[in-house]
């Protein structure tokens, strides 16, 4: 089969065999969650319970506002201890509801479980019409687990005039260390592709009746550097009338707009969404919440999350969302050396954070842990023109001239050579020999030009 | 618990201007062999008072100007040997001295130091040598000491002379033209014992060096190949039309053609950022050294020809960009 790759990218050592032979782990029932109700792209849900209140597992406690915007549930059955602002892993503080659990476990499932009905069978209930599909997953929250928590059920509706003709499972998964899809994909197979067809099937009818069943093509896509799952969906794949494609492990290969160049050749138009191509991209974990959610009834409540680096035992762990950073690296069993850097996501995307006392959001898919003398913080020079970062950039910009304008605050000019096509891969960054913080530039600069729009 | 809180990525790749600069050093390590073989200790000596007077330059204009002191990021370092290779062995010693210090004081420091000099300091003091000081930069050629062909005759009459030299002196004694095309001439070229600039007459050696920058990714190989390709194919063509008495293999290997495009037209801060800007950036110095070898008032063009090329370098930048992925055509 033909290795596929695109133009650009880099090679940061992966460090995933710290984790990557090691089964998902079931961390156990935190006493205390702390639920932020913004998990997700779009506008926070609005708390739907009070303190005191009883709360069951899967009992919903934010109202998603407005079309892109997602619910949030509770993830243990407890009382509601109190609804106050939190930090929040991906940037400031965000209103949350925390939760004291009771240690009953007891469910509240947003459908009937089908396997007491069908137990034998891993498939999910045939009869499931599309907008069915589309409102069981927006009841269940479920958002994009990749990493980017784009409501779901958003991306499962395009617009009237958008049909999808192509549908992609990623699991690229190429943010050095996390190994949380890889493991996944290994452990619950059946159940990712049962998904992509609940996925499929959903988009037949998009919500609206004009992209009718024709979604044509049904692609996972996996990187070269997981042979044991390659292994396992080149069988599984076609039974499923999915197309395996074999991705080169190159950085950033997961990454939407790169991933359906590669196995289309279409290219997302600059400003553009996948569906302006006929394409939908899943990430595995969502395809696979979206199955639990259609098959069982439950609403995203965990999902699972590489802890690695250094900590004393890497580890795959299976965490209720609102679960501490601490209460994780504690099950690791603790710190390996001083914790100076605490990054949620990978090393190239991750978020820096402040303190271990945040929790555990649906978009979290790894925890790394930098020690102190382990930190990669070295001091930038001037740019040498090397060129390392137009030759990493994979969205074709020339990072060092977007710099250039945004240090001299000519925001619009930097508008013009594309910082708004910047996807903040880090891939220049990583290769600049004058270690200068170019993501910083790109921020900043986007930053501004919104504020001036 | 002091955590630290900076901006992704939160790696980085193991590379730093530093060890560019010293590996690409390295790399002229084999045509300092070749000179100090060639042309005798002197060549040496030239070589590191050239390196020391620009690490000096440097500390000096770093000091007033109440900049970091960067000397030993081996940026100096390399133009010191650059410089010192673009001298004729004869030179007096106070010439790699003065050169240097044109250099980084002139064309870099007062540019901004490095990352901002618009052209290549070590070629901004070998340009500032040949202006001021014309006759102790083209006299003063020095005859290989050890010359690798035993026979003599013919040329060497004028073996004082580099091969440019001679026929841009010699264009109408055929006798002269038809020694230096044979294949001696070009075994002689190749492996680097004829006259010349110290460290440009070894074509071999310049390659070693290359090969191995280009193999580790440090330098782009569009440059080199653009380069020398463009002088090659247009020489050999005019060749054709009688218009200089070389052959294409002839211009290739002789003056300072590979020492130039594999070490001074890939300096990163002159020459441009992308690929395809490259590929016009080698084949602009080819055609311009063509233009100054054949019509020009010097034999050998290399070192305007990437001058010029570095003047066109932000041009070259604005006008060629990448295409963006999902870019309307």
């Amino acid at each position: 089969m033909r290795v596929k790759s695109f133009s650009g990218g880099v090679h940061p050592r992966e460090f995933k065999y710290l984790t990557s032979k090691k089964p998902i782990e079931k961390i156990p029932t935190p006493k205390i969650v702390i639920i932020p109700l913004s998990q997700h792209t779009g506008a926070p849900a609005k708390p739907i319970v009070k303190p005191k209140d009883k709360v069951k597992i899967g009992t919903k406690i934010g109202e998603p506002q407005g079309h892109i915007s997602a619910g949030v549930h509770s993830t243990i059955s407890g009382t509601v201890r109190s609804i106050e602002p939190w930090t929040h892993p991906a940037g400031p503080t965000v209103l949350s509801v925390i939760i004291e659990s009771d240690g009953a476990d007891e469910w509240k499932r947003l459908i009937k479980p089908d396997y007491e009905s069908r137990s034998s069978t891993m498939g999910v209930d045939e009869s499931l019409t599309p907008f069915q599909i589309i409102d069981i997953v927006k009841r269940a929250g479920i958002v994009g687990l990749g990493g980017a928590a784009f409501p779901t059920h958003v991306k499962l509706s395009p617009p009237k005039n958008k049909s999808i003709d192509t549908i992609i499972l990623n699991g690229s998964e190429c943010e050095p260390y996390l190994t949380a899809d890889h493991r996944l994909m290994l452990e619950k197979p059946y159940e990712i592709l049962e998904g992509g067809k609940l996925i499929a099937r959903a988009l037949c009818a998009g919500g609206t009746s004009t992209s009718g069943g024709n979604a044509k093509k049904k692609y996972i896509a996996i990187e070269e550097n997981k042979p044991d799952v390659i292994k396992k969906f080149k069988k599984l794949a076609p039974e499923f009338r999915f197309e395996l494609c074999i991705m080169r492990t190159k950085y950033p290969q997961g990454s939407e707009k790169q991933l359906i160049k590669v196995i289309t050749n279409k290219e997302v138009p600059s400003g553009g969404l996948p569906f302006d191509v006929g394409v939908c991209v899943q990430n595995v974990g969502t395809s696979f919440a979206i199955y639990e959610a259609c098959k069982l009834g439950k609403p995203l409540i965990e999902r699972v999350v590489t802890v690695t680096g250094n900590v004393k035992e890497p580890k795959n762990l299976l965490v209720r969302i609102g679960t501490l950073f601490k209460d994780l690296i504690e099950f690791c069993s603790g710190y390996d050396g001083e914790p100076g850097k605490i990054i949620m996501g990978g090393p190239m995307m991750g978020i820096a954070q402040s303190s271990d006392e945040v929790p555990v959001v649906k978009a979290t898919s790894g925890i790394l842990v930098q020690k102190v003398n382990k930190l990669s913080l070295p001091e930038d020079i001037p740019c040498i023109r090397c060129g390392s970062c137009v030759k990493a950039c994979p969205m074709g910009l020339l990072p060092s001239k977007i710099k250039d304008y945004v240090k001299a605050s000519k925001f619009e000019e930097a508008k013009v050579i594309g910082i708004l096509d910047c996807i903040e891969c880090g891939s220049c960054a990583w290769a600049c020999p004058s270690k200068i913080n170019l993501i910083h530039y790109f921020k900043y600069g986007k930053l501004m030009l919104q504020k001036t729009s | 618990m002091k955590l630290t809180i900076s901006v992704s990525p939160h790696i980085r790749r193991d590379i730093s201007v530093k060890r560019i600069m010293y590996t690409v050093s390295l790399a002229l390590i084999p045509a300092l062999g070749g000179a100090i073989y060639f042309f005798g200790l002197r060549a040496l000596y030239l070589t590191l008072i050239s390196c020391a007077s620009a690490i000096l330059a440097e500390a000096f204009a770093q000091r007033i100007m109440k900049r970091k002191i960067t000397i030993f990021d081996g940026s100096a370092l390399l133009t010191g040997i650059l410089l010192a290779f673009n001298l004729p062995v004869g030179s007096p010693f106070w010439i790699p001295v003065v050169g240097s210090a044109f250099a980084i004081l002139v064309a870099k420091q007062a540019f901004g130091g490095l990352g901002y000099n618009f052209i290549n300091p070590a070629l901004a003091g070998r340009a500032f040598l040949m202006a001021s000081w014309p006759t102790i930069m083209t006299a003063k050629w020095s005859a290989p000491v050890l010359p690798l062909g035993a026979t003599q005759s013919g040329i060497s009459a004028i073996t004082n002379a580099t091969p440019l030299g001679v026929i841009d002196l010699y264009a109408n004694n055929s006798i002269a033209i038809s020694q230096l095309a044979s294949n001696n001439t070009l075994t002689k070229l190749f492996f680097g014992s004829v006259g010349g600039c110290l460290g440009e007459t070894s074509v071999l050696l310049l390659l070693i060096g290359g090969i191995f920058l280009i193999a580790i990714k440090y330098i782009d190989w569009r440059i080199p190949f653009s380069y020398i390709g463009t002088v090659g194919i247009l020489m050999q063509i005019l060749y054709k039309f009688g218009i200089t008495p070389a052959d294409g293999i002839f211009h290739i290997l002789a003056g300072g053609l590979f020492l130039g495009a594999i070490f001074m037209a890939t300096d990163y801060v002159t020459s441009p950022i992308t690929h395809k800007g490259r590929w016009i950036f080698g084949a602009g110095c080819g055609i311009i050294t063509i233009v100054i070898r054949i019509w020009g008032g010097y034999p050998e063009g290399v070192c305007y020809a990437i001058l010029l090329m570095n003047c066109l370098t932000p041009l070259i930048d604005k006008v060629v960009k990448p295409k963006k992925l999902g870019e309307k055509k």
